[in-house]
Formats: structure tokens, C-alpha cells, sequence
């Protein structure tokens, strides 16, 4: 859309629509510093002692004036406020479609997985023109996943997730950056961001994939960990089925209930005395010190391959 | 400083000689001057700091330092600067020297508090300063949690003990400001005819009580889950992170208002003085300074729009940053329409309020950028973060305090300084300013983030150039140095009132004598009350 020098890739559908705001700003900006600007000089100048310009009719109080630059200002920024929220909105929106990837941070590396089973480290590939949604968590401290030609920036929390979501306009590589300061190698935990045609992409999940989904990774794992002892397919185990669980209400022992999404069983894994479902007992033992970070996106992502509310694990919680 | 050369009168100055007699004074403007010579030290050891990080990011391969010794540089130029310098810069300065006299009082509500609030000041600084001996520490200035609270092995706790122990030198000079505007006034001199200056300290005391023990409670339970593992902040042991942020921006938003409501203050006095014109619209001014101070409180949310909050909450304090703006824009307007049928000099301090109002109004400008929701998700934990809030507190807070420094300068010491040199010091400074400066708006909208020392070739240009800038910059300051110092021996007498300016403090000698006025002033006019009268050709 622009070609500046010194101005930044436009090379996602948010891109544009926040240069479009950003280039509006920098007219207001410009006019109101040109308008204070001229103002200092041609006064000093024009009234600087020794000259001769008449200073009849001085006056040091303005009612009018006064409340028309209070006013002014108020509404161009409440017209500014509108605008910006409207887009802010839609940026915290993922597309019904958008594809889901699934990001680790830890100091100081970007731990990759795709649903299809392809993890990469410090690169994500991704397709054009396709809405992708980032699920995002970290290990220790928080960081913050951040494609400026993109426009997106999210910090990546440890203790829950946080998405973002984009979609590609132009193939290329980009920059991916940690935006949220964490630690010594900050400044290393960058990568990049590869945008392929979308035929490429399947060519490159299909050739650089272990064969193993995500889900089905984390079906080894709910075997594993005996998961499957309890949460049995049939609801007779002596834990609640998770069978089209995902995204659906859950009525908890306190009578409150709780929708079940990526949180939810992820403080269930990990702190499962928190939120017991009614009727059950709480008798689930933790599993934070044996599972990482990794494993429990594979073993969310199985638990939403066992069905359940799709709009609930596409729509943002937020 | 202790001699007052060719003075012959009794003043502060001359009032004992020996280290006692300072190092026990209870008179606001000897308290004034071991705050300005301790808040001095410490700038020069921000400044120090912020030199190997200018001199670090010449190269994208940070070859000059290694990653932690940056982290750590500035990480201490933050923590000094911001809570050792720009904080009780101008009110434990200028201010402590200035209310007392301003409002026609002896001296501050409570002397020897004020006092204690220095002796608490360098304590907190030791602590500080040691952290910093030891090995520094590495968190940001932002001590950000867990990063601080548990990840970091550096010297945190010292540090945040020195900050919290800053804290009540700083509401301690809040307190005793708040009192005295309220008690002690001269006879006559009302709400509404104070100078700006004392509204706008007034401001700054209410965020400093309000503010400060929030940041200090904060930073006590940042070293208290360091030191006990009790979970508070790190979700690995049941704390909330985010809980963190907010208690942090709660002050340390309004803290960026402690910084500059003081300069604006300055402002006020020293644009009137050079313009010798009554104060355009004075009442808007004293609303916008309060105006300023209450908002200020309900904005910190705006630090957060990438942290993970919820939409609603974004928008809700996005609203707020932009109605918190809206005072500030009547001030710039208000000193703009104060220059229109004027008489206008330029000396110095009026070069150092041109130079505030103008990066002052671009600082304020980028942070509509900053309030503008979907705009700061990209240029959030940027440059351009940098640059918008180095405009702030350097060529708005610094600038102010330089105009303050060179207005009071003859008043506070009896003695002028060569202004040829010092008009060229206020350019040299303005112009090092936006070369460091500007550059790092085009920076962070390019996408390079804060803290990196190492960084993609193609920012190279930028970050050469706001080095280079840097350069010019520090010189800026030095040469003001060495001539305020000079002019203690050879400067020339000043006299009652060099700039021919109106307030009360211009009314006694300079040096004040040790209790301000030999009799405590009647007020019959308004601030500001220069003729009105056409006085073409001065």
C-alpha cells in the first residue's frame, strides 16, 4: 500500500488498517505541532522586546478560547478512541477459520507445534492468505511474540494462554522479535516468520512431519499418565468423561459452573482440586511436575479432538 | 558552595561554614542545595550508564558489553534516573527552596522532616548504590515479575529495598509541601493568586502521598516472594503476574506526572517573567494541574493493552489516556497564548521553556500514538516507546528543571552565569536531544524492540545516528556544569531580581537570608501582575 523508506513491511491484513490509523495520527500530530510550533515563533518574534507591534488590547482571560481548545482536542480524540477500538476489537477476534499453531515461550527459544505434528524451533511457517491463530503460553517468565510486519504483538504468560492472531498478505520472511524483556538472552529469542503459498505449506507440513498429530501425541500421553483409567470414553470411570467436553459448561461441586476451555483443563491437569466437577470426587493427583508445557497444548488438543462446542474453541474467551 | 564571595549581607550561605552546619540545617534552601548536589551524583551516574548503552548499540552485534552487563546498564540507568534523579529532581530541589519562599514563609511546615526525608534519600541511595556495587541488577527498571521475583539472579532485593526506602523521602516532601501550601501563606496571598509553581507542586505532593506507598508496598512483596517463595506474583507457586503490572503502573504512571507537573510549573513562571505578561487563562492552568493529577491516577491500565487484559479494560483505560491528555494540551495552549502582545526576552531559562514547550508537545503528541489501541500493539516494547517518554521526562522534566536551574540560579547563589555560553548550552542540549531522540520514533515503528543490545543490521543507521546525537547531548550538559560552578567564584553579583521578574521570592536579597524575609510580605496582587500597560522598547 506504501512504499516509504524507513516504513516497515506491510505483510498481513491488520497491517494496513493500523498504518491507515497510524498515518491519520501522525496528520493530527503534525498539525497540532506545526500550530504550536508557529504559534512560539511568530509571537517571539513579532512581540520580542524592542519591537514596535502594538500590544493594545492584551488580555489574559478567554473563556472562549479556553473552552474551544478544551473541546476540540476532546472530540478529535473521542473520534480517534472509536476508530481504534472498532480495530482493537477486531484484532482479539480470530476468524471462524482460522488455523490454530501452537507456540512455548521459554528463556530464550520459541517452541513450535502444529496441530499436524510438525514442531519447529524459532521459525513459523505459515500459510498465505489463510487466518492463523497463535495459542500461546510460557514456561517461566513472561515474553512476548511480537511480527512487526505483521503488526501483532501478544505477551506469551506462564500460568495461562494468550492468543494472537493474523493473517498473511505477502510471501516472504519476516522478522519475530520477543517483545517483553526476559532475562540475558532477550535479544536472542528472535527468529523468523516464513509466509508460503498455501500449496507449498501442505508440501512442507506433509514433508517435515513426525506422522504424529498433535492429538494423537497427546492420546499416547492421556494412556501414559493413566488418564485413561479414569476419564473413560463411556462416563463410568471414577472421573468425568471428557468426550465432548471441549467448550461445553461444567457444573462444579460448588455449584458453580465453569466453561471448559484450554484454562480450564489446563488448571485441571495441573491443579485438579481447583474446580472438581460435581458429583466427582477429588481424588485426581497433580501432574505438574511430570508434564511440560508442550505436551499439555498436545493433550488440550486431544481433548478437543474428542468433540464438543466448536465456537467455543474458536471464539476467544476474552 | 560554602562561600558566598563578595556578599555582604547575612544569608543562608554565610550563615556557618562548617560540615555541622549543613549536614544538620533545617533551612529549606540548604536542604535544597544537599539534594541538588546529591540528585547531580546520581544523574551523572545515569548518565554514565546510558552511555555504555549508546556506545553498546553502535554495533548490531553488541560487541562492546555482554548481554548481561547491558541488561544491567540499563536497568540501573532506569532505576537511578527515574528514582534517584527525575523524581526528587525539581520538587526536593527547586521546590524545597522555592515554596517556602514563594509563599512568603521562613521555612517549611515541618524543617527537621525535611531534613530526615534527605537523610532517607541517601540511605536509599546507598542501598541502591551498593546493589549496584555488587553486581548490579538486571530486571528492568520495571521489575517485572517472575523475571524479578524469581528468575533473576542478580541483586534485587538491595535494590528494591533502596527504592522502597527512596519512597518516603518522597512522600515525606510531598507531605511537608501539602501542609505548608495550606498553613503558611503571607497574608493576602489566596488560592487563586499562587503562582503555578505552587499548584503544580501542590499537584505533585497529593500523587506523591497517594502514589508512592503503593510502589513501595509492590516492590516489598517483589522481595518478599524472593526471599520466601510465598507465591504472590509467580503463577508457578499460585501467584498472578499480571497482578504485578498493575500495582506497578498504578504508581508508576502517576509517577511520570511527579516528573513533569513540576517543569510545567516552571514553565509558567519563567514563559510570564520573559514575557513580562500576565498568565494566559491562570485558573485553567491550576484546574489542568489537579485535572492532571486525578486523571493520572485512572490511565495506569495503558502500559497493559498488550499484557493480557481483557479487550474491555483497554478500552476503557485507552478513553481515560486520552482525556488525561486534554489538560496538558490547555497548558501548552494556555503558555503559547501567554507569548501573544508580549515583551519577550530570550535568555536563557526562556530558550530552556521554548525547548520544553516544543519536544514537550511532541512527547505529549506520541502518547495519543500510545493511548491509540491497535497502534501501540505494534509500537508497544519499541523505540518508540523510548523516544515518546525520553521526550517526556528529558525534554519535558529535564528541560523544565535546566529553565528552573538557570531562573533561580542568581537567587539560590547570589551570582549570574555567563549567558552567551549558556544560550549556546540550552542549543546545544535541544538540538543533541532530537538527534538522540527522534530517530528512535522511526526505530520502534520499524520494529526494533527496547532492550535488545544486539539487533538486525538494517537498524544500524538509526541507532549510529541517536549515538551521535547522544554525544552533542551529553556535552549539553557538561558545559552547564562547569559554568554554574565557575560562577560561584567569578560570576558576577546577580542582585535582588535580575529578570526584572514578579513573586515573592524576588522581593529579598540573593542570597535569601537564613529565614527568607527580614518581615513576612503582605500580597495585594495576583501572580503574575507584570504591567499591562504597552511597554514597547522595554
Amino acid at each position: 500500500m506504501f512504499n516509504i523508506p524507513f516504513f516497515p513491511t506491510e505483510a498481513s491484513t491488520t497491517a494496513s488498517r493500523i498504518d491507515l490509523l497510524f498515518f491519520a495520527l501522525m496528520g493530527i500530530i503534525m498539525l497540532f505541532t506545526a500550530l504550536i510550533f508557529v504559534g512560539v515563533i511568530f509571537f517571539s518574534i513579532r512581540y520580542r522586546r524592542g519591537s514596535r507591534a502594538s500590544r493594545k488590547g492584551a488580555t489574559s482571560e478567554n473563556l472562549k478560547l479556553e473552552l474551544a481548545w478544551t473541546i476540540i482536542p476532546l472530540c478529535i480524540t473521542m473520534g480517534i478512541f472509536i476508530w481504534a477500538s472498532k480495530l482493537y476489537f477486531d484484532m482479539h477476534v480470530p476468524p471462524k477459520n482460522a488455523m490454530d499453531v501452537y507456540v512455548v515461550g521459554k528463556q530464550w527459544m520459541w517452541y513450535i507445534q502444529h496441530p499436524e505434528g510438525n514442531r519447529e524451533i524459532n521459525t513459523l511457517h505459515v500459510p498465505l492468505g489463510k487466518p492463523v491463530r497463535l495459542i500461546m503460553t510460557s514456561q517461566d517468565v513472561i515474553h512476548d511474540f511480537f511480527i512487526p510486519a505483521f503488526r501483532v504483538k501478544q505477551d506469551v504468560i506462564p500460568g495461562r494462554y494468550t492468543t494472537e492472531w493474523f493473517q498473511a498478505t505477502k510471501l516472504g520472511e519476516y522478522h519475530l522479535f520477543c517483545a517483553q524483556y526476559c532475562g540475558t538472552g532477550h535479544a536472542q529469542m528472535v527468529g523468523k516468520v516464513i509466509v508460503m503459498q498455501p500449496w507449498e505449506y501442505e508440501q512442507w507440513l506433509a514433508g517435515k512431519s513426525s506422522g504424529v498429530t498433535m492429538s494423537s501425541s497427546g492420546e499416547q500421553l492421556f494412556t501414559q499418565f493413566g488418564c485413561v483409567t479414569c476419564h473413560r470414553s463411556d462416563n463410568t470411570g471414577r472421573g468425568p468423561t471428557l468426550v465432548g467436553l471441549f467448550g461445553k459448561k461444567v457444573l462444579l461441586q460448588t455449584g458453580q459452573t465453569v466453561v471448559a476451555d484450554m484454562d480450564y483443563i489446563r488448571e485441571s491437569i495441573l491443579d485438579p482440586r481447583a474446580k472438581v466437577v460435581a458429583t466427582y470426587q477429588p481424588i485426581m493427583p497433580t501432574f505438574k511436575s511430570q508434564i511440560d508445557q508442550a505436551q499439555l497444548m498436545q493433550l488440550i488438543e486431544y481433548v478437543k479432538s474428542l468433540g464438543g462446542s466448536q465456537s467455543a474453541s474458536k471464539g476467544n474467551k476474552k | 558552595m560554602s562561600t558566598s564571595g563578595s556578599e555582604n549581607h547575612t544569608n543562608y550561605l554565610n550563615d556557618g561554614y562548617g560540615v555541622k552546619s549543613w549536614l544538620l540545617t533545617t533551612d529549606h534552601k540548604r536542604i535544597a542545595i544537599l539534594y541538588m548536589i546529591s540528585i547531580t551524583l546520581f544523574f551523572m551516574i545515569g548518565g554514565f550508564f546510558a552511555l555504555v548503552i549508546r556506545l553498546t548499540l553502535l554495533s548490531p552485534n553488541g560487541t562492546l558489553v555482554s548481554a548481561d552487563t547491558y541488561n544491567k546498564m540499563f536497568t540501573m540507568h532506569g532505576v537511578t534516573m527515574i528514582f534517584f534523579f527525575l523524581i526528587p529532581s525539581i520538587p526536593a530541589v527547586l521546590g524545597n527552596f522555592l515554596v517556602p519562599m514563594m509563599i512568603g514563609a521562613r521555612d517549611l511546615a515541618f524543617p527537621k522532616l525535611n531534613l530526615l526525608s534527605w537523610y532517607i534519600y541517601v540511605l536509599g541511595g546507598i542501598f541502591t548504590l551498593s546493589a549496584m556495587v555488587l553486581g548490579g541488577v538486571d530486571t528492568g527498571w520495571t521489575f517485572y515479575t517472575p523475571l524479578s521475583s524469581g528468575y533473576s539472579h542478580t541483586n534485587v532485593v538491595p535494590t528494591v529495598i533502596g527504592v522502597f526506602i527512596v519512597g518516603f523521602s518522597s512522600i515525606l516532601t510531598g507531605l511537608n509541601f501539602i501542609v505548608t501550601i495550606h498553613k503558611m501563606r503571607a497574608p493576602g496571598l489566596t488560592w487563586f493568586r499562587l503562582p503555578l509553581f505552587i499548584w503544580a507542586h501542590y499537584a505533585t505532593s497529593v500523587i506523591q502521598v497517594l502514589g508512592t506507598p503503593v510502589i513501595a508496598v509492590t516492590l516489598a512483596l517483589v522481595g518478599f516472594e524472593r526471599i520466601t517463595g510465598v507465591g504472590i506474583f509467580d503463577p508457578n507457586i499460585g501467584g498472578d503476574p499480571i497482578l504485578f503490572q498493575h500495582l506497578f503502573w498504578f504508581y508508576s504512571h502517576p509517577a511520570v506526572y511527579i516528573m513533569v507537573l513540576p517543569s510545567m510549573g516552571i514553565v509558567s513562571e519563567v514563559v510570564t517573567c520573559f514575557s513580562q505578561r500576565k498568565l494566559f487563562g491562570y485558573r485553567q492552568m491550576a484546574f489542568a494541574s489537579m485535572a492532571i493529577a486525578v486523571f493520572g491516577f485512572l490511565v495506569w491500565g495503558h502500559h497493559m493493552f498488550v499484557s493480557g487484559q481483557s479487550v474491555y479494560a483497554g478500552m476503557a483505560f485507552s478513553a481515560l489516556s486520552f482525556l488525561v491528555a486534554i489538560p496538558s494540551a490547555v497548558k501548552v495552549f494556555n503558555w503559547t497564548a501567554t507569548l501573544y502582545k508580549g515583551t519577550i526576552r530570550f535568555n536563557t531559562p526562556m530558550l530552556y521553556a521554548f525547548g520544553f514547550i516544543g519536544l514537550f508537545t511532541i512527547g505529549g503528541l506520541t502518547g495519543i500514538v500510545l493511548a491509540t489501541l491497535p497502534v501501540d500493539v505494534h509500537v508497544h516494547d519499541t523505540y518508540f516507546v523510548i523516544a515518546h517518554f525520553h521526550y517526556i521526562m528529558v525534554g519535558g522534566a529535564v528541560m523544565g528543571y535546566m529553565a528552573g536551574l538557570h531562573f533561580w540560579w542568581p537567587k539560590i547563589t547570589g551570582k549570574l552565569y555567563p549567558e552567551g555560553l549558556a544560550k549556546f548550552s540550552a542549543l546545544t542540549l535541544f538540538v543533541g536531544f532530537n538527534l538522540t531522540f527522534f530517530p528512535q520514533f522511526i526505530l520502534g515503528y520499524l520494529g526494533m524492540p527496547r532492550r535488545y543490545h544486539i539487533y538486525p543490521p538494517e537498524f544500524q543507521v538509526l541507532n549510529v545516528l541517536s549515538t551521535a546525537g547522544a554525544s552533542i547531548l551529553g556535552l549539553g550538559y557538561i558545559i552547564p556544569f562547569f559554568y554554574f560552578m565557575w560562577s560561584l567564584r567569578k560570576g558576577k553579583v546577580a542582585g535582588n531580581n535580575p529578570w526584572n521578574a514578579k513573586g515573592l521570592e524576588w522581593l529579598t536579597t540573593s542570597p535569601p537570608p537564613t529565614f527568607n524575609f527580614d518581615k513576612t510580605p503582605v500580597v495585594t496582587e495576583e501572580a503574575y501582575a507584570y504591567p499591562e500597560e504597552d511597554l514597547v522598547g522595554g
